[in-house]
């Protein structure tokens, strides 16, 4: 394997670790809108994800960056051409973190309310969002013979990117879910796993639609495997949740999650961006990637580093293994 | 405006913005884990209390870090696309790194810090902290090395046909003498702002509420005074050397920030000028003769070399242009770095003689240098790298790609608008909130502590909790 396959498949996982992590955290913020009925409860959800989401957040900042170091190109084209979107999750994201490091701040119950919209805000607009571009790189958009972007915002707004972001929002919500499913105890878990069961059905519905539209588009038969498994992983955490058997309905969105960005990853390979002008100005991991040697310097870096911040996370959710009681949140 | 200026000043304002928390954050990462330390060893509760309180305004400032942070990486794709297709090879890597090596360790164990009080072992608590301090200084490294590779490049060859800068020598990437120049002084810079934020809030605490726990804002404060007073003499001395390194690479941002227009030698230092900086007859001026000659070459007769003849060199080098940066904002951000940083180790040392012998001064003065401190070196870093990335300009990466051959070919100017004012407006609130919190939090002084929680009970409190 060349090494530009290789960063290819690296960035692949990012995503994966980007989108199953942040995934779940997205989804515990959307939930401060439906699920919780008080302060208290609002405070437990946020404590479930409490220690970890910015670490998860860490991930985008690290598929970024790696982005720049392996292809320059595809980070070029993609970041000002999806200009608008982009913006809009960067508002979203800080928003977001304001919201909930500085919620309980303060007492005031309009204080929180407010972090508690812009918890919300922030976790709708990047689950939508994400989606929405991802679909779009996958399905192609206007490049020129420059690799400049000519396609304007509206464009991005088609109906396969529109299904994307939905599916992203509505996994998420339910995998977040499922988590507080996981890390909570009493009545507010049981509301939880309910609501993610309900919101799954939709979940599981646009997801099969997505997943078939893009095996018809993409043509190829790992695509249509993937995306079986996707939605069978889905399944699999669907009927764990409603068995009761909470870790295995967790592990089951996640791996869905995983499987699904595996699934637009390989629809997409070789190409990193595909030209729906001409395939001649698509960009590819070839096209677009840096020099052999930057590469060979990244991917020592990556193979040490990696497994070393994987422990420590690892470690980390351990330490938080446990699940939270509601009786000494503080009112 | 067209794209360039739009995209400019979105650069200026959101990494001027972005780095009015990073020095706090470094140096205060590590003020609070020696405060840490220092009740792990003695047991001494002032430590524990101070630690906590520090703690909660240390979480404060580094929320609006990483969310203020999240846009520098994003902003080179989206305007500055062509600069990041140019530099990407060599510019992408030390962000990458930067990312796996520094910001998970600081938000995992930041995490495991916030969240472990009662659940961590506390030597292992402990480690936490200093293991995320330890995460913004290499952070720090990384995202210098690749200013500095902007500022003096190395390690590479053009690639005509691709038209790009390409890597040949990481190893020369990581350690560019503007790097190793400026790594230290920016370091040792985080550590004035982190003493004067410590020194000034204590002393304020001690001033006002006399009777509230100053018997451990003290010592608080005598260590941030002591931190600030010996980094301020470190930076004055890092300072010292990369300005040496600055006119041997970029001599004419030496002679942009001095506003010398013919060559020198012996070059006299510009203490003071009133009047237009533009070459001609200075209306009033005050300047202590060889000065500058000892600073950029360390020695007290050589030569400093002039605006308007490196002007005419690198015409002859790169072809008809103005090559000059603004030479007002170069000469002003240089001179208002030193005096606001000289003025915080004054400041420093006046409160440190009005403290001595367990006294609390009173005088409604020293209350307001209190207030003030925290302030000064903060702006001084900021006036400093100002004066680093508009004494750069017209470049982007100098000698090798012009600003205004950096932006995104393909944004609009109703884009670059909008994003502009959309964070323009964003960071004005989160300006508001932010300092009030902080007052609010100052204003509380030391927290009461907790009885200890049994670390098994799963209803337990979450110290720190959200």
């Amino acid at each position: 394997m060349d090494l530009t396959t290789f960063w290819f498949i690296t960035i692949a996982v990012l995503w994966v670790g980007y989108l199953v992590l942040e995934g779940f955290d997205f989804g515990v913020g959307m939930l401060m809108a439906v699920l919780a009925k008080n302060d208290k409860e609002r405070r437990v959800l946020l404590n479930t994800i409490g220690p970890v989401w910015d670490g998860n957040e860490v991930w985008l900042l690290v598929a970024g960056g790696a982005t720049f170091a392996a292809f320059p190109e595809w980070y070029a084209t993609l970041f000002s051409g999806f200009y608008l979107p982009l913006f809009l999750i960067l508002l979203a994201l800080i928003v977001r973190i304001i919201g909930i490091e500085f919620r309980s701040k303060r007492d005031e119950p309009s204080w929180r309310m407010r972090c508690d919209a812009a918890i919300v805000f922030g976790s709708v607009v990047p689950a939508l969002l994400w989606g929405v571009a991802l679909a779009n790189i996958v399905r192609g958009v206007p490049i020129d013979a420059d690799h400049e972007y000519v396609g304007g915002f509206f464009n991005l707004l088609n109906p396969y990117g529109l299904l994307g972001g939905l599916v992203t929002l509505s996994v998420f919500l339910v995998h977040g879910a499922f988590f507080v499913g996981l890390k909570t105890v009493g009545e507010i878990r049981e509301r939880a796993i309910a609501l993610g069961l309900k919101v799954g059905v939709v979940a599981g519905a646009l997801a099969v639609a997505f997943v078939v539209w893009t095996g018809f588009d993409q043509g190829s038969l790992a695509v249509w495997i993937l995306g079986a498994l996707t939605v069978s992983a889905f399944l699999v955490g669907m009927a764990s949740a409603v068995a009761g058997r909470d870790g295995r309905a967790f592990a089951g969105t996640a791996v869905a999650i995983a499987l699904l960005v595996a699934t637009l990853f390989t629809g997409l390979f070789p190409d990193v961006m595909p030209s729906s002008l001409d395939a001649a100005w698509s960009l590819t991991t070839t096209n677009a990637a840096s020099t052999p040697y930057t590469l060979k310097i990244m991917t020592w870096v990556a193979v040490v580093f990696t497994p070393i911040v994987i422990g420590y996370q690892s470690w980390s959710y351990w330490v938080f293994r446990r699940r939270i009681g509601v009786h000494h949140i503080p009112v | 405006m067209d794209v360039l200026d739009l995209a400019r000043w979105q650069f200026g304002i959101t990494t001027v913005y972005h780095f009015f928390f990073v020095p706090l954050t470094i140096g205060l990462s590590v003020l609070v884990a020696v405060m840490q330390t220092k009740w792990h060893r003695s047991g001494d509760e002032r430590w524990l209390r101070l630690t906590k309180f520090f703690g909660k305004l240390f979480l404060i400032n580094f929320a609006m870090g990483i969310a203020t942070g999240i846009v520098q990486e994003f902003q080179f794709g989206m305007n500055w696309s062509d600069y990041s297709r140019f530099v990407g090879d060599i510019f992408g890597a030390p962000l990458a790194i930067e990312g796996l090596l520094a910001f998970f360790l600081e938000s995992t164990f930041l995490g495991l810090w916030i969240f472990g009080w009662n659940r961590l072992k506390p030597g292992l608590h402990l480690a936490c902290i200093w293991i995320a301090a330890a995460g913004t200084v290499f952070s720090a490294y990384f995202i210098l090395a690749a200013n500095s590779f902007m500022q003096n490049p190395v390690g590479y060859t053009m690639n005509a046909e691709k038209g790009r800068a390409e890597l040949t020598d990481f190893g020369a990437v990581l350690t560019n003498k503007v790097l190793l120049a400026t790594f230290p002084h920016q370091i040792i810079g985080c550590f004035m702002v982190a003493g004067a934020f410590v020194a000034g809030i204590a002393l304020w605490n001690m001033m006002r509420h006399p009777d509230r726990d100053a018997d451990a804002f003290r010592p608080a404060f005598r260590m941030g005074a002591i931190v600030l007073l010996v980094s301020g003499v470190g930076t004055m001395i890092t300072g010292d050397f990369q300005g040496k390194v600055m006119t041997e690479v970029q001599p004419m941002k030496m002679a942009a920030a001095e506003a010398l227009y013919e060559d020198a030698k012996p070059a006299p230092f510009s203490v003071l000028t009133i009047g237009t900086l533009d070459g001609s007859e200075e209306v009033f001026k005050i300047e202590v003769p060889k000065l500058l000659s000892f600073l950029g070459t360390g020695t007290f007769d050589g030569e400093v070399r002039g605006i308007d003849s490196l002007q005419a060199e690198y015409e002859q080098k790169y072809g008809p242009g103005d090559y000059k940066p603004n030479i007002p904002v170069t000469y002003w951000t240089f001179r208002a770095m030193m005096t606001t940083g000289v003025l915080a180790m004054l400041a420093g040392a006046a409160m440190l003689w009005a403290t001595r012998r367990n006294q609390i001064p009173r005088s409604k003065w020293m209350l307001r240098t209190a207030i003030v401190l925290p302030l000064l070196p903060m702006v001084a870093n900021s006036f400093g790298w100002i004066f680093t990335e508009m004494g750069r300009q017209p470049w982007v990466v100098f000698g090798l790609m012009p600003t205004s051959a950096g932006v995104s070919p393909s944004t609009s100017v109703a884009e670059v608008a909008t994003s502009l004012i959309g964070f323009t407006l964003l960071y004005g609130v989160l300006a508001i909130i932010e300092v009030k919190l902080l007052l609010r939090y100052v204003q509380k002084g030391l927290p009461d502590l907790e009885p200890p929680t049994d670390p098994d009970d799963a209803d337990a409190p979450l110290a720190y909790a959200y």
